[in-house]
């Protein structure tokens, strides 16, 4: 699935522009807990949450990244969006919640990631 | 004070002549961190691993010493009064380091099993304290050794192996 599909299908807003919109997304993984989402991606993800702080962006220098979806109606803060820019790492927002969030992406066809 | 050990099967006997002998590394990285310093926590292990793969190994073991270490430097940063971590590379291994000021873990066996936590509300909101670090270390450790002394300070040392 593309990243300019995932933002239609969510009604979401991408935080900055200068991504590759065409970039495939093969799977997601969603969390509120840093830990889980260490312990459970295996594989390159696209991450849902709720969480908006820098430690999410850091997430990324451990763990490969598709991109990350602040569910909730969350926008991180403007020095967060600048890490990620630093990062070439996407950042969606959307006001469906997690679970509606997962279920939309996963009905279009999205996989869960390998746990 | 109490101690905990954890080796791989396959590693047990590497500790002693691992550990105990103190080898000399072929390059030594050294960092600071402090106290719920939550804007930078996360930078050191982001460097070990940029170091590792800049020594060109593989993915597969870049990914356990990066989550073994940013959960052992989170602890450091959700926990303690601040510390510091050490990384040592070797040709076939990364041994790493990290020591705080304290307080100490009263109990380790109970620090360690899935689920416990004493974080705070703060630790709670960024996303932490599900009580998965340390059970998160030994799941991507080959050997793991602990001491902590309760209102003192803990020392906890990882070593993983690239292959």
């Amino acid at each position: 699935m593309k990243l300019n599909e995932i933002v239609e299908l969510l009604e979401a807003d991408l935080l900055f522009e200068d991504v590759d919109k065409e970039k495939e997304i093969t799977c997601a993984f969603g969390s509120d807990l840093i830990s889980d989402i260490l312990m459970c991606t295996k594989e390159s993800t696209l991450l849902l949450t709720g969480l908006t702080n820098p430690q999410i962006i850091r997430l990324s220098d451990m763990i490969d990244l598709f991109g990350i979806v602040f569910v909730r109606g969350k926008v991180p803060p403007q020095e967060i969006i600048d890490m990620a820019k630093e990062r070439n790492l996407p950042l969606i927002s959307t006001k469906f919640t997690l679970y509606r969030s997962s279920g939309i992406l996963f009905n279009s066809g999205l996989r869960s990631c390998k746990i | 004070m109490s101690e905990f050990w954890y080796a791989q099967p396959a590693y047990e006997n590497r500790r002693l002549e691992q550990i105990d002998s103190k080898p000399i590394p072929n390059f030594v990285q050294n960092f600071k961190l402090g106290e719920k310093d939550f804007i930078n926590a996360g930078k050191a292990s982001a460097q070990i691993k940029l170091d590792l793969k800049q020594l060109g190994v593989n993915p597969i073991y870049l990914r356990r010493v990066a989550i073994a270490s940013y959960e052992a430097e989170i602890n450091i940063t959700a926990h303690s009064k601040g510390g510091r971590i050490t990384s040592k590379y070797f040709p076939d291994r990364v041994h790493i380091v990290f020591d705080d000021d304290g307080p100490g873990m009263g109990d380790i066996e109970k620090s360690i099993s899935p689920g416990y936590s004493t974080a705070d509300e703060l630790v709670r909101e960024m996303g932490f304290g599900a009580g998965m670090g340390l059970p998160n270390i030994i799941k991507n450790c080959d050997i793991l050794h602990i001491i902590s002394e309760e209102g003192v300070k803990t020392f906890l040392e990882v070593i993983i192996y690239f292959g």
